[in-house]
């Protein structure tokens, strides 16, 4: 094989990990306010937290969308046999995100508030679920044939690692959710979404072990994998780094800093973002389609490179001043001006 | 379950509903971003604060409109890896690059500065939140470049070719500038400006009528009027050549398109019929109403046809479409609306000459207003119906003459896809209900003239009325 069929896939993974990994911590947080909405006790209080959204979630959400888009370009074999095969979490997954996408305007607009309100936050747990289902069953294995076509029965992606998959996921959701509502608001709020981020870690942290230990038991795969000789080193050292992480995120905590749990959690979500990366490298549909199997023609990844690389440096700098023009605390006298 | 229809007509229903649906969304959105370009540039440089209460009034239909196009967008997008798995690994070297370069280039970039237009008028300054809203219009129109691309590539595959059923690209470029793309932009573009502007200019003139802010309201008339005398007569040049180009390139559909079942062949004169009743099973129709010798000027501005018309008949049944009616009456309703809303730009036009639609005498043009009124769904329809000619009359075909739309349909249970299906009938049900609900109590609440104007202490004293009251909720919530 030439150089450039291997580098291209390559590449192409990279940047589509990139994608996922910022789809993951920009939706992660607004997912995890969302989850979060379902505990305030008053309209206020959640109006307060959809208004830390009311400018962002759109462009967080697109990244899910250019995600998908580019995944469809660059690995066109995998769009359709994973999302064909993971047909019930995606598509709950796309009625979670219409439902809490239209309750921003819908819930501004109504008088009684009830409805919107639960369809802002179960769409957004909902959501949470279906993006956890499909990444534990893209994890674990989808059944494919040799030339990569779906062969499983609709209910494989329900198995008990999907579960703690998902249950994971949305503590991990809850978690940087609440850090970000530290870092928007004050007061009262501001301390009960330290509550809220002292248990979303240990929660987090117990699904993170759990995981951790069961999937090279029940993984033969994984297993030979994991104990491979270069990445044994860096395998035992991710878990390591993550109870560090978790330490100095409880600490920073209980010294009720108002910007570095956020950090520690940004840290952890890309350390177990490595580590599943290494553990799904090369496959795209892991165990059975290489990203070099799967990928679109050379000269397909090259046009899309020309295009989408380029843009990628200009997006991530219009999205920051997006933040930067809105950053500040939330607060429903400040924004008077 | 063998009462169940197949995968693949659920699948063609599920994807039926949810493009309809989406489609009307964004139709406002896009075009009624240039319409708030306008109004804020109009603002800028006269510094009347009327124009800056039109561009916060008018964008807050547009929330209401944009929160909808994103929740039904992204069905669209996942639906062809969920249902059109086939279609997917057949044509993603092509046309998923294609939606990787909407996501990145438009949707991105309208998302990126959607916050920023809506909510930061005290935020940034005044030049800086007209570029925010002229990115986001042009967002929303590289969208529709990108999706037409995407959509003319698969009536007009080039650029490649099929290899074992997977399309090879040879050059990208032409893929993309396929023989369809150009008359499909411009018209869809054109399509969406003309819907929202006699949507605008609707409401404004259901306001007149009311006598509601009557002055405020002539304006946005008239800023929706002048520009629909570009477009309105454009759009039905447009909508010709789009008929030309299927002429040429995709035989079946024309058939459809004018019910015709036997081919006429090149150099005769052919009539053009106004109505008909086709009739699929005995294969013609059974009554029409002809304009004879009219096809060919219709076509080609001459009597006699330099290209056959094929007939029907002249494709086993297998390979044609078969809801010809469908695709008939659709293609009709589509061109009368289109020279119903030009003839209606010419009568106002007219009188607006006469001086008729000045603040004094608008107020009497009630049949005029209430025929703008009348107006406002109708681009929505021949939006809807011009695309059911697009894709009904593009069928068998997913990619016409390439991929058959049978082949292309996942093979999943037919049980999982009619719950997906159900689940999108009662949402979408909800969500328009709801929106028209929330948009009419919009409309009917009025525009806000009393917001103060932003970096500027002193409330608005153009209006005299009412006197400012500091609204206490924040910035976000009050738009
Ligand atoms: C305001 C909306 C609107 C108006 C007034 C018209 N159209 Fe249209 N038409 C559309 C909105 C539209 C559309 C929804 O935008 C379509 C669907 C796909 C596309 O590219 O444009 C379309 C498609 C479309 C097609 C199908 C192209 C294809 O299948 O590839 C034809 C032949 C026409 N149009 C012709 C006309 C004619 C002759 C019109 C003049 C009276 C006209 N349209 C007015
Ligand atoms: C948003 C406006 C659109 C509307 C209203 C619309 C309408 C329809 C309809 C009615 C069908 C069903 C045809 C049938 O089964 O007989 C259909 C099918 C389809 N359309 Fe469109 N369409 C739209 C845009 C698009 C675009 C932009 C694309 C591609 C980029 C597209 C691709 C398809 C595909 C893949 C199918 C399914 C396969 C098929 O039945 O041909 N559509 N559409
Ligand atoms: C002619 C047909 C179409 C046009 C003109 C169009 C245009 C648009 C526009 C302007 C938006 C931005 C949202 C808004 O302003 O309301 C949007 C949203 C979206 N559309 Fe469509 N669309 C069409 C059909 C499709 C199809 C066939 C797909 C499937 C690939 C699709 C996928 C999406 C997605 C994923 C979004 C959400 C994007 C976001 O996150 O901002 N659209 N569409």
């Amino acid at each position: 094989m030439e150089t450039l069929d291997y580098f291209l896939p390559q590449v192409w993974f990279f940047i589509l990990a990139l994608f996922l990994f910022l789809y993951v911590i920009l939706d992660g947080f607004d997912l995890g306010v969302g989850i979060l909405s379902l505990t305030a006790d008053s309209e206020e209080r959640r109006g307060m937290l959809m208004t830390s959204l009311s400018n962002v979630w759109d462009a967080n959400e697109t990244w899910l969308v250019l995600m998908g888009g580019a995944l469809f370009g660059a690995f066109p074999l995998a769009y359709g046999t994973i999302l064909s095969a993971l047909y019930i979490p995606i598509v709950g997954m796309i009625f979670g995100l219409s439902l809490r996408a239209v309750a921003f305007e819908f819930r501004e607009q109504a008088n009684r508030k009830w409805f919107w309100n639960l369809a802002f936050g179960l769409g957004s747990l909902t959501a949470a679920l279906g993006q956890g289902f499909a990444l534990g069953s893209v994890l674990y294995g989808i059944k494919v044939d040799a030339s990569g076509h779906f062969t499983g029965t609709i209910w494989d992606w329900l198995s008990v690692q999907s579960v703690l998959v998902a249950l994971t996921l949305v503590q991990g959701y809850v978690l940087i959710g609440s850090t970000y509502l530290i870092m928007k608001t004050s007061g009262e709020l501001q301390k009960n979404h330290y509550r809220t981020a002292r248990i979303a870690a240990l929660t987090t942290l117990v699904g993170a072990i759990a995981i951790t230990i069961s999937t090279p038991i029940i993984y033969e795969s994984t297993r030979s994998q994991l104990f491979e000789r270069p990445l044994l080193y860096i395998f035992s050292l991710i878990p390591l780094l993550g109870v560090l992480l978790i330490g100095l995120l409880l600490r920073s905590l209980s010294r009720e800093a108002e910007n570095t749990p956020f950090i520690w959690t940004l840290l952890l979500f890309l350390l177990s973002f490595v580590g599943l990366g290494l553990i799904v490298f090369p496959y795209i549909i892991p165990t059975r389609i290489t990203i070099y199997d799967g990928a679109a023609a050379p000269s397909s990844l090259v046009f899309m490179l020309i295009f989408v690389g380029f843009l990628i440096p200009i997006m991530l700098f219009y999205n920051i001043y997006q933040y930067v023009v809105f950053r500040g605390k939330v607060s429903s006298t400040a924004y008077g001006e | 379950m063998d009462w169940l229809p197949d995968t693949y007509i659920l699948s063609r229903m599920q994807f039926a509903l949810t493009a309809i649906f989406h489609m009307l969304w964004p139709v406002l959105t896009t075009g009624m971003g240039i319409f708030l370009v306008l109004v804020e540039i109009l603002w800028l440089r006269t510094r009347n604060p009327a124009y800056y209460y039109h561009a916060r009034f008018w964008s807050k239909l547009y929330v209401l409109n944009f929160g909808i196009g994103v929740a039904t967008g992204i069905p669209m997008e996942f639906q062809f890896g969920t249902n059109w798995a086939p279609f997917s690994e057949a044509t993603g070297d092509f046309f998923g690059s294609i939606l990787g370069f909407e996501a990145s280039m438009a949707f991105m970039l309208e998302a990126g500065f959607l916050g920023i237009m809506l909510f930061g008028w005290e935020r940034v300054n005044p030049y800086i939140h007209l570029f925010a809203t002229i990115m986001v219009a042009f967002g929303a129109n590289l969208s529709t470049f990108w999706i037409l691309i995407a959509n003319s590539w698969m009536q007009t595959p080039t650029g490649g070719e099929f290899e074992n059923g997977k399309f090879i690209v040879r050059d990208y470029f032409q893929a993309m500038f396929n023989p369809f793309w150009r008359n499909s932009v411009i018209h869809m573009f054109m399509a969406t400006l003309e819907t929202s502007l006699f949507v605008i200019g609707g409401i404004s003139a259901w306001y007149i009528l009311k006598q509601r802010h009557s002055p405020f309201f002539a304006k946005s008339l008239k800023v929706c009027l002048a520009t629909a005398i570009a477009v309105a007569p454009l759009q039905i040049y447009i909508g010709h050549l789009s008929a030309e180009q299927v002429y040429h390139y995709q035989p079946t559909k024309l058939a459809a398109m004018e019910a015709q079942w036997e081919t006429t062949p090149a150099g005769q004169a052919a009539d053009w019929s106004l109505v008909a009743w086709p009739n699929n099973k005995a294969e013609k129709n059974d009554w029409e109403i002809n304009v004879p010798n009219a096809l060919g000027y219709i076509l080609e501005f001459k009597e006699k046809l330099s290209e056959p018309v094929q007939g029907l008949k002249d494709y086993p049944p297998e390979d044609r479409p078969h809801l010809v009616g469908l695709v008939y009456y659709a293609f009709r309703t589509m061109i009368g609306i289109g020279f119903f809303l030009a003839a209606l730009m010419a009568v106002s036009t007219l009188q607006w000459l006469r001086g008729q639609l000045s603040e004094e005498n608008i107020g009497q043009q009630r049949w005029l207003l209430l025929a703008w009124v009348g107006s406002a769904p109708l681009g929505y329809v021949a939006v809807e119906t011009g695309w059911i000619v697009r894709c009904v009359g593009r069928q068998p075909w997913a990619v016409y003459g390439q991929i058959r739309t049978a082949d292309a349909a996942s093979n999943i249970p037919a049980g999982e896809v009619l719950t997906s299906f159900i689940g999108f009938m009662l949402l979408y049900t909800l969500l328009f209900g709801t929106t028209l609900y929330f948009g009419s109590r919009i409309i009917r609440r009025g525009p806000r003239l009393d917001l103060p104007l932003p970096n500027e202490d002193k409330p608005a004293i153009e209006t005299g009325k009412t006197q400012h009251q500091p609204d206490r909720r924040p910035v976000e919530a009050q738009q």
